[in-house]
């Protein structure tokens, strides 16, 4: 099905965010928000709550932390004991090092494939942009059309009296 | 919003637009070469081709061919080996520290000292893997099953430490310097013309669309990212220090280490950056974003941590008399005046004497001499790791076995072709991806750039000066 968008080009970031406020208040819903650049404030306004992905991170981290332990506990300590350096068979502060870098390559490798499948971010020739100019100079607000529900002409009025410098409508195939 | 004192130099000059930072970034990915690059690319070529026949003859005829010898079991292999890492640590304290501190000066420079890490750390791990002598058993350092050979790995060991060290480091910097690039080539994506730019760009961009939940989370990302990132550059270098420090050898034996390594990783980073940048700058016209501004504030890095280096250079010294331990006592003495003293002497000046200069404002602001002083301290940095391995083991505590170690044309050929295998590498970097981060750069570029300290446009709120002021500013 195909979905029908008008969008509100914006040349200025504190001014997208007046108007995102304003078209919020009046009971519009906005699909969704383009930019060129992370815009601070934009996730208070367009009431984006904060990301879990620190607690993904965090997961992941315990994760490689009892896995390197168990690892080297395991191999030295059970595995095959040795004694190296007339020190215990399992040394733990000799230990400290390898468990960091294992906590610290797991939290991020975990962390950033969530992130990667949350957001949806895959190599693919397909790419839908609302409007190319979103990662150049435009802030590209998305506003989606329902077929008789929507009134267009109230619509557009509403995005250039709160600074849209271009209204657009874009259809996009599904 | 952020509130930016008029009195702070912008750091973005030139009065740019969002559209002027696209082009002047996109331009070198677009255009063709330009002859400089082409010429800089044929020298690195040359250099990698000395690499890789200095490379061949290690691997046909071994180890022989270095220059090491039974006392001087460790020389130029391990020298470079820590000259390279270290150097790779700048890029990590740019992108992910200076990130936590909310520097903003980061944002133009952080992308390419950030592709310095991975081809230092590249250059790197190319030592310890041939000093092996047969590199294709280098997965033997990986914990597996011991059907592959004798036992489990030695975890008690500093050397596996900096096996787990380095490719956990070289792994995340890679992951976050990508994380940054995403949007970056979304944007050339967006911009290409010809069918294969647009198809590799639309794959290296992973579908990215710039919508306000991926850019949350993205910042989300980057921040934590950063937050494991600082502690884990302080660990690599930690670790590449109690490669020395957990061994008897007089002069390596020391408490001292781990900080004074990370001091001059990130002393000798940033003299590196500084080689780069004021190359890359010129190359690419990109002195409205790589201003004096961001030179001076590298040099002010390099003048504390030249100074720590300084201190821990005399501390050690003071502690080797203090311990009253003949000899670690003898080590050092054998250091300063014995027959390596000029590699001391070469060290002490170029990593204690020639950074003070930067105290003097000129000096600090001074293209030409900021570049001679980053080389300078490249070369010290790199007697420093001489002289901490090869000084330290020439005489041990045999007097018969004392030896003298003098490198070969082939330890040559390895040093001198992983700069070439660097520059390599730094200059298609430079070709084919986005040099400067464009969006972070667009979002200091209210705050921070040069247009916005004019008065009539400090008012915030809807006016659009920024799009709107200098519109014919637009020179190529």
């Amino acid at each position: 099905m195909n979905k029908k968008f008008v969008l509100g080009i914006y040349d200025d970031e504190d001014v997208l965010l007046h108007a995102i406020e304003n078209i919020r208040a009046t009971g519009t819903k906005i699909y969704d928000v383009f930019s060129p650049y992370p815009v601070h404030g934009i996730d208070d306004v367009l009431g984006i709550k904060r990301s879990r992905l620190p607690i993904v991170a965090f997961f992941c981290g315990i994760t490689g932390t009892s896995f390197a332990l168990w690892m080297q506990i395991w191999m030295l300590g059970f595995d095959w004991p040795m004694i190296i350096g007339g020190k215990p068979h399992i040394a733990l502060p000799a230990f400290i090092p390898v468990t960091f870098e294992l906590t610290v390559l797991f939290a991020a490798f975990g962390m950033v494939i969530t992130f990667f499948i949350v957001s949806r971010l895959k190599p693919s020739l397909r790419v839908n942009v609302f409007d190319k100019r979103s990662t150049d100079d435009k802030f590209v607000m998305a506003i989606e059309v329902k077929d008789g529900v929507t009134d267009l002409s109230a619509l557009n009025k509403l995005l250039r009296t709160n600074g849209a410098v271009e209204v657009n409508e874009k259809e996009v195939v599904k | 919003m952020q509130h930016v004192s008029p009195i702070r130099e912008p750091l973005v000059t030139g009065g740019k637009t969002y559209h002027d930072i696209t082009e002047d970034v996109c331009r070198q990915v677009e255009a063709g070469p330009n002859p400089r690059w082409a010429a800089g690319l044929a020298v690195a070529l040359v250099g990698l081709a000395i690499f890789i026949y200095s490379v061949y003859r290690t691997l046909w005829f071994g180890i022989g061919e270095w220059g090491l010898n039974r006392t001087v079991g460790w020389a130029w292999d391990i020298t470079n080996f820590v000259w390279w890492v270290g150097i790779g640590h700048a890029g990590t304290l740019i992108s992910a520290i200076l990130l936590l501190f909310r520097q903003k000066w980061r944002t133009s420079i952080n992308r390419a000292a950030e592709a310095m890490t991975i081809f230092a750390v590249i250059c790197a791990a190319m030592f310890p893997v041939l000093h092996m002598g047969r590199p294709w058993l280098a997965y033997w350092v990986l914990p597996l099953p011991n059907t592959f050979g004798s036992l489990w790995v030695n975890f008690n060991s500093p050397l596996l430490w900096d096996v787990f060290a380095i490719s956990t480091y070289f792994s995340v910097s890679l992951v976050f310097w990508y994380i940054g690039l995403i949007p970056d080539f979304a944007t050339i994506r967006d911009r290409a013309t010809g069918p294969i730019a647009r198809r590799a760009y639309a794959v290296l961009s992973m579908g990215w669309t710039g919508s306000a939940k991926a850019w949350s989370r993205y910042e989300t990302v980057s921040l934590i990212l950063a937050g494991l990132a600082t502690p884990l550059v302080l660990s690599v270098h930690t670790i590449v220090s109690m490669d020395f420090a957990t061994s008897v050898i007089p002069g390596w034996h020391t408490t001292i280490f781990p900080p004074y390594f990370v001091a001059g990783a990130i002393f000798s980073g940033f003299a590196m950056v500084l080689t780069l940048m004021i190359i890359t700058r010129k190359l690419f016209h990109l002195e409205d974003y790589i201003t004096l501004e961001h030179v001076e504030s590298m040099n002010k890095v390099i003048i504390l941590t030249g100074s720590i280096v300084g201190v821990a250079y005399t501390t050690e010294f003071f502690i080797a008399w203090y311990s009253g331990v003949e000899y670690e006592q003898y080590a050092f003495i054998n250091r300063a005046t014995g027959p390596y003293w000029w590699a001391y002497w070469s060290m002490m000046t170029c990593n204690v004497i020639t950074p003070q200069l930067f105290w003097f404002r000129r000096i600090r602001r001074s293209l030409v001499l900021t570049f001679i002083i980053s080389i300078f301290v490249n070369i010290g940095m790199w007697f420093e790791r001489f002289v901490i391995i090869v000084t330290s083991l020439h005489r041990d505590y045999l007097p018969s076995s004392w030896a003298m170690f003098s490198p070969t044309i082939i330890d040559v050929g390895i040093y001198v072709g992983t700069i070439g295998l660097f520059f390599t590498l730094f200059l298609l970097f430079c070709k084919f991806f986005p040099v400067v981060n464009m969006a972070e750069v667009k979002a200091i570029l209210k705050s921070s750039s040069e247009v916005t300290h004019t008065p009539a446009n400090t008012m915030h709120g809807t006016d659009k000066g920024l799009n709107t002021t200098n519109p014919e500013h637009r020179d190529e």
